[in-house]
């Protein structure tokens, strides 16, 4: 930690110079054995793993259109090449998108185009040799799956659906990160990434009661395993114990508090993020998402409310009807997903985000702020990846945007925007996103956090900004970790319902 | 004899793009999309999404929030090579079509265009230097492809006229099993050659970016994964096993 210093800012605009091999390396430690058995993986690499890796990435072409298609598309274009933080931060020409999309697409080249059999250095093909299995291990973690390259693409390719698939098939072989893959199996094992057993976690809401009754004076329940309770809340398990995670929980219960609405935690069930995305290993997605949908039939809940993270709400949004059913218009004779729809109620969107529900609530005049509370905080926002690419929020494009903005302005006076090329869909990722968020990529994550660092740096010159608020428990981690370095407090980021928090009146209207 | 050679050569070119690029449309018909995983913010609506890519394939929508040169010169191009290929159809066509008669004046400027196009990108690949290290050897000659079939035509257009009635009997001929002779002439031989050339390697080559944006999820996917199930057959199959 103690060697590692942050980037100097650039001056904007820039063309990126290129470093080649500035992060040449080992990447992050691999899984061990025991860890990858868990999960069904081979112990380690295994002895025909060139074989199995091709036939792996076979497989994954005949089952992902996108995979195929992006693997055929590109013309390099070079459109996103400026476009990744982690490029922007280390400069290796081997975190341009395309060029790491390209460590796949020449082996794809070579085994599965006719071209590439015949002439492989005419288009680039290679063999899949050791060092290709090794520069795949560190470069497919230098990519957080933010899909920023997505979004200047002409054909739409998508380089997290590449790195997903790289990952797939180094876990196939045996060859996987130790960070995600640890954490899946606690979640198969406990219930949440933390490993944080039913009773810690009762324990843990219990505390919380006590500190928001000697702050506020009020009864705010944090209850857990009720059965009949209307809402379920599936949040990261950082919200139960990590700062500033834990100010966005005690949000959310106020909000839930305020509003009459009953509601619990499952502790069988207590992680909303979901790695299994990480890997891009479709059954380790579907199987943590299925504890979410068992705990929603268990406690025969009516919603299903996620709290904010930025990948788990991608997930949730955009997978878990697909994955678990959690969500409507299943086919009448899709018993699986119609035995969970019947129970929902469908009224409201299921899964909602917590800042659709609270705004709502807001709409509705549910709530009341007392919003002189932030004034010590000059506000702006960073749109989480995730969220911002890859799923929405109530109902119509670009709401995901709007909510958790509007719920900011309605609980504080001072609000400003950055520079709008990083924000919206253009936004960048916080640098630990994508199962990067571990202590042996601290060097990447740190050069990764550059550009949102920069605009911040701006905004915090020209406004006095000294709150960014989040709605990701990754990008909450991420920014306390690496904002001191840059020279900025940790304190300086945190949960939309932090403000929420500071802000609402209890115990009237 | 040459008429020969090149009667084969174009019988056998438009056979592999045909068969080829159906085949290729094939596979991506087949290959599943597990996932809704559309760039967002995305359309809620289908009529959304045909506008999204129509803006994609007319207007290279994503490509102008990139990158303004690689946009106007990638624009420029494209544009100038569909006038082409407009114009050229009056080598197949007896009598013209009225509209294809009334681009002729615009299709040769955009000979003229396209050829600069061409020259920019690959100026592009050449001294920038992130695009110079993504660059393979056939990024390079895809553009002297078409860099060699715009000059060659140009020259026959502008310079030394070829005999375009006896090209356009070759070519009607041709779609009636009816071989006539093509006149002689080299530049008119490269420029054939090189277009059967293009129309070969089509669909095995990043060419295929052209159907390939029709099926891409990120960009043909309705955002309304809460609204209605999706779900591919593999993974349906996961369900009926527990």
């Amino acid at each position: 930690m103690a060697d590692i210093t942050a980037p100097a800012y650039r001056v904007i605009p820039i063309i990126p110079a290129l470093k080649p091999g500035a992060m040449e390396g080992k990447g992050p430690y691999v899984s061990g054995e025991k860890m990858n058995e868990d999960l069904g993986f081979p112990g380690k690499l295994v002895d025909d793993w060139h074989d199995k890796a091709i036939a792996k990435m076979g497989d994954l072409l005949g089952k992902y259109r996108s995979l195929k298609v992006y693997m055929d598309a590109c013309v390099h274009c070079g459109a996103c090449s400026d476009k990744c933080h982690y490029f922007i931060g280390t400069q290796d020409p081997k975190n341009m998108p395309v060029a790491r999309q390209d460590l796949m697409r020449s082996v794809y080249r070579r085994y599965f185009t006719l071209p590439g059999k015949l002439f492989p250095k005419l288009v680039g093909a290679r063999d899949l040799t050791r060092e290709v299995l090794d520069e795949w291990h560190n470069y497919y973690h230098q990519c957080s799956e933010c899909r920023r390259c997505s979004v200047f693409c002409p054909y739409g390719i998508d380089t997290a659906e590449v790195t997903m698939a790289a990952r797939d098939i180094l876990d196939s072989v045996g060859y996987g990160q130790k960070y995600d893959i640890e954490i899946i199996g606690k979640v198969h094992k406990i219930g949440n990434n933390l490993g944080l057993p039913a009773p810690a976690l009762i324990d843990t809401m219990e505390g919380l009661e006590e500190d928001v009754k000697e702050a506020t004076g009020i009864d705010v329940r944090f209850p857990v395993d009720v059965k009949g309770a209307e809402v379920l809340l599936i949040t990261p398990s950082a919200d139960f114990f990590a700062e500033p995670h834990i100010d966005s929980l005690i949000g959310y219960a106020k909000v839930f508090h305020a509003t009459g609405t009953s509601w619990t935690l499952s502790s069988m069930s207590s992680e909303a993020a979901n790695f299994g995305m990480f890997i891009g290993n479709y059954e380790q997605l579907r199987k943590v998402a299925l504890r979410i949908r068992q705990a929603a039939l268990d406690l025969g809940v009516k919603r299903i409310v996620v709290g904010e993270c930025g990948h788990a709400w991608r997930v949730a949004y955009s997978f878990w009807n697909t994955l678990s059913g959690v969500g409507e218009g299943a086919d009448p004779d899709d018993k699986f997903a119609q035995m969970l729809q019947k129970q929902l109620d469908h009224r409201y969107r299921q899964p909602t985000h917590i800042c659709e529900f609270t705004w709502d609530m807001i709409g509705q005049g549910a709530l009341s702020f007392d919003k002189e509370a932030n004034d010590k905080h000059i506000i702006t926002f960073h749109d989480s990846c995730n969220v911002a690419r890859g799923s929405s929020m109530g109902g119509y494009p670009g709401g995901q945007f709007d909510i958790p903005r509007n719920i900011i302005k309605s609980v504080a006076n001072h609000f400003y925007e950055m520079d709008p090329s990083t924000t919206h869909e253009k936004t960048f990722c916080c640098g630990g996103g994508g199962g990067l968020l571990t202590d042996d990529l601290m060097d990447l994550r740190v050069k990764g956090a550059l550009p949102r660092m920069e605009v911040l740096k701006q905004v915090s010159d020209e406004h006095g900004v000294n709150f960014m608020a989040v709605i990701c428990a990754i990008c909450k981690t991420q920014f306390s970790k690496v904002m001191p370095i840059y020279g900025f407090d940790r304190r300086m980021v945190g949960g939309v319902h932090q403000l929420v928090s500071n802000a609402i009146k209890l115990g009237e209207k | 004899m040459m008429s020969t050679f090149f009667a084969i050569l174009f019988y056998f070119a438009s056979l592999v793009l045909v068969v080829g690029t159906l085949y290729r449309i094939s596979v991506y018909t087949r290959t599943p999309a597990p996932l809704k995983i559309p760039t967002t913010p995305a359309p809620t609506t289908g009529g959304g999404v045909v506008l999204r890519m129509m803006r994609e394939v007319f207007l290279f929508e994503s490509l102008f929030k990139a990158n303004l040169w690689t946009w106007g010169l990638g624009w420029l191009f494209h544009v100038s090579l569909l006038l082409v290929l407009l114009r050229h159809l009056r080598y197949f066509t007896e009598p013209v079509w009225s509209w294809v008669a009334m681009i002729q004046p615009f299709g040769m400027y955009a000979g003229i265009t396209m050829v600069l196009g061409v020259a920019g990108l690959w100026a592009r690949r050449l001294f920038v230097e992130r695009i110079r290290y993504i660059s393979t050897p056939s990024d390079h000659l895809m553009l002297a492809l078409f860099l060699a079939i715009g000059l060659s035509g140009l020259t026959m257009r502008f310079v030394v006229h070829g005999d375009v009635i006896a090209v356009k009997g070759f070519m009607l001929g041709l779609m009636h099993f009816d071989l006539q002779t093509l006149p002689s002439n080299i530049l008119l031989y490269l420029h054939l050659s090189l277009v059967a050339l293009l129309m070969m390697i089509f669909p095995i080559s990043k060419l295929l970016h052209a159907p390939g944006l029709f099926f891409s999820p990120s960009r043909n996917q309705v955002d309304n994964p809460r609204e209605k199930r999706h779900i591919a057959a593999w993974a349906k199959r996961m369900e009926s096993e527990n």
